[in-house]
């Protein structure tokens, strides 16, 4: 009995010990700075894609506006909402959400929080009336991912020695579909004889974090004569690469993956033709830049080609997987789509 | 120090102990970053109990973990492990999203709420039952069974997915509005509560506390149950069957999981969405061992993993999310470690005493 007494009271005191207020480190700030504050999607940093594009977004904004970031990764399907609350609640200028399963919940949030600014990436919210518009204090960052398709549709049908190209979406929603429809029209465009083998992981979220299946649709496609397959299927793209890897030796062809949201030659390299990048950070970083100058406006803003939202990866990793001819023949596309003359299409024919 | 005083010790002194000790390693670990733990610790509770969002939150979390843990707690009764909690409240969840959707926009609000609730028992009870029945016909381990549920749920839900889902979402179609919960913040307090979830379902897991409490210890097939927990071959022998005792025992377990999806489809978004549960359901069962089977033990684990899901939350932006899982596993390990320990001081200690009285 005295020594449940005595440990008890060790144990306290040990805590008590541990909790003294310590001397307070003074970060110095006088002016007080911009406070950003991000929320990652579920999975969170470290996706080598999405997640962190935006990271890096802010951490730019940090090193170069001079603002001051916090970043939160929800646990839960209810912490996204509580994540973007404590943040309004303590007074941030800016709240950004990553992705567009984040679109009610900052939609309501936005509306409650009228002096708050809010972003965010690939807003998507829909009612029984269609499209709903941000409220005044958000800002809906959306990207012509079609228009970046288009040019490695047109890279993959130029470099296919079997005349036949492959693409691997994730979730079957609207928003992977617009990457097929403008892959699938490049690769037409400059070869009308082409055919384009396409196919979906899945209608859940899971869908973007399933490798296995992944690397089951990429076989599929190798086997059916596909030499080029174009990923957007989040961490499920790795099993692409995975099924890539697996070929230029034993008597197996060269097969090559092309890459999404970042550069992700490193995945697999040497199969990788290029990657149609989603220069999310370029998006994020406008943003608290608006913000910080005082022109933030609220609405739908988009990132094509001509804002640079959208590209694809030429670097010396991959310089000798593409030929000069194909090389210019895209960068001609380039122009033309930034000049109006070639519309990408967002949904497929 | 008599016998009743001793197992009141025995039950609160190894939760204090392990929380302190929770406490301490939180401390350390913090420290070893290069934190404050005074400061983060400040973050903690100013983010979930010293603050009326916070404190909204904390109850929110713990309403399906009320659930999820009494339906551990139940199956534990029986002498099950039920780790299928997971798949069940995601069934209940969905069954009650889809009674809601459906509904006739005129039903009246009780009705509503009734039918809603009953279909989340009845999803959660089905693939409880299926387990059940399992064991009990064919005698499939009941642990086995109940985790590839958790899959096989999984799976029908991604096939399902894209058939009940809205456009460009991951979740169904809007509950009418009578099938909807009421949240603290539209009666109780709309200052306090202002923006948190927290709503009526809570009471409702208070309610079925008090119920699963009353069946266990106050009517036959409650007592049923605990004999076939206690000694199967016992049961059998004063005519009752196992078989069909943890048949529905399991059905029951996993009724009461589906229930917890009613919280965040009747009380917070009003649809289903895919992962909203975010574990939840194998939190419930660190909430049912911590409680030892006490119902308001089950309260107070519960509350206590509420406070650690919303703090982490709120301590993100200083400390990686990781420390709180960190600190749930500690909180375990240490519950589990230092019962024997207090029992043995205990009864060396009274036993020390009933010897000194016979001399």
């Amino acid at each position: 009995m005295n020594r449940l007494v005595f440990y008890t009271a060790l144990l306290m005191l040990l805590n008590v010990a541990l909790l003294l207020p310590q001397a307070k480190n003074d970060r110095g700030s006088a002016r007080a700075p911009l406070r950003v504050g991000l929320v990652f999607d579920v999975g969170g940093r470290g996706d080598k894609s999405f997640n962190d594009s935006a990271y890096r977004g802010v951490d730019r904004a940090v090193r170069q506006l001079g603002v001051q970031a916090e970043y939160i990764e929800p646990g839960d399907g209810s912490d996204r909402e509580s994540g973007i609350r404590l943040l309004a609640a303590q007074g941030f200028d800016l709240i950004l959400g990553v992705g567009f399963i984040f679109s009610d919940d900052l939609y309501s949030v936005a509306s409650e929080y009228p002096n708050t600014r809010f972003a965010c990436i690939d807003y998507a919210k829909f009612d029984a009336h269609g499209f709903v518009e941000p409220p005044p204090n958000m800002v809906a960052l959306k990207f012509r991912e079609e228009e970046g398709s288009f040019l490695v549709g047109a890279l993959a049908a130029l470099t296919s020695k079997t005349g036949v190209v492959g693409f691997v979406g994730g979730m079957d929603i609207p928003l992977i579909r617009k990457f097929e429809a403008g892959y699938a029209a490049g690769a037409m465009y400059v070869c009308p004889n082409c055919r384009v083998e396409a196919g979906y992981a899945g209608v859940t979220g899971d869908a973007f974090k399933n490798p296995a299946k992944g690397k089951e649709l990429a076989l599929a496609q190798y086997a059916s004569g596909a030499d080029v397959i174009f990923q957007a299927a989040g961490s499920t793209g790795l099993g692409v690469f995975e099924a890539a890897r697996q070929s230029g030796e034993n008597g197996i062809p060269l097969r090559l993956a092309i890459g999404v949201d970042a550069d992700q030659w490193n995945e697999a390299p040497g199969h990788i033709l290029t990657s149609m990048t989603k220069q999310v950070d370029v998006a994020v970083f406008e943003t608290v830049k608006a913000v910080k100058e005082g022109r933030f406006r609220g609405g739908v803003r988009v990132f094509g080609l001509k804002e640079q939202g959208v590209d694809y990866v030429y670097d010396d990793n991959n310089r000798s997987l593409i030929s000069d001819q194909a090389r210019a023949r895209v960068e001609a596309l380039r122009l033309k789509i930034i000049a109006g003359e070639i519309k990408a299409p967002t949904e497929r024919k | 120090m008599n016998q009743a005083g001793n197992r009141t010790l025995e039950r609160i002194v190894p939760p204090l102990w392990a929380l302190l000790i929770a406490l301490g390693a939180a401390s350390m670990l913090i420290a070893s970053i290069g934190g404050n733990p005074h400061q983060v610790l400040g973050l903690l509770s100013l983010g979930t109990w010293r603050s009326g969002y916070g404190f909204g939150q904390v109850l929110f979390k713990a309403t399906p973990l009320l659930f999820t843990g009494l339906s551990v707690a139940m199956a534990l009764e029986a002498g099950l492990f039920n780790i299928g909690a997971e798949g069940q409240i995601t069934v209940g969840a969905l069954a009650a999203a889809l009674a809601g959707a459906t509904l006739p926009v005129g039903t009246p609000h009780w009705l509503a709420i009734f039918l809603c609730v009953v279909a989340s028992f009845a999803g959660g009870a089905l693939v409880g039952g299926i387990a059940g029945i399992l064991k009990a016909w064919r005698g499939s381990h009941e642990v086995i069974t109940t985790i590839m549920l958790n899959f096989i749920v999984r799976a029908a839900m991604v096939g399902l997915g894209g058939t009940i889902f809205l456009r460009e979402s991951v979740h169904t179609r809007p509950v009418i509005e009578a099938a909807r919960f009421a949240r603290f913040s539209q009666w109780l307090s709309p200052s306090l509560f202002k923006g948190s979830a927290v709503n009526d379902s809570l009471f409702l897991a208070l309610l079925v506390c008090l119920l699963v409490w009353v069946f266990l210890n106050r009517t036959t097939a409650g007592f049923a149950l605990r004999v076939v927990g206690a000694s199967p071959g016992a049961a059998e022998a004063a005519g009752i069957s196992p078989g069909r005792v943890t048949a529905w025992a399991l059905a029951l377990s996993g009724g009461l999981a589906g229930l917890g999806g009613c919280n965040f489809v009747l009380g917070y978004k009003y649809y289903y969405e895919d992962g909203f549960s975010g574990g939840v359901g194998f939190m419930g069962i660190a909430v049912a061992v911590l409680a030892f089977g006490s119902p308001l033990a089950l309260i107070f684990a519960a509350l206590l993993f509420g406070t650690l899901s919303q703090g982490g939350l709120a301590i993100n932006a200083v400390v990686p999310k990781e420390l709180v899982d960190v600190l749930e596993a500690v909180i375990i390990f240490a519950v589990a470690g230092t019962k024997w320990p207090v029992r043995r001081m205990l009864s060396r200690s009274s036993s020390k005493i009933s010897s000194g009285e016979k001399t």
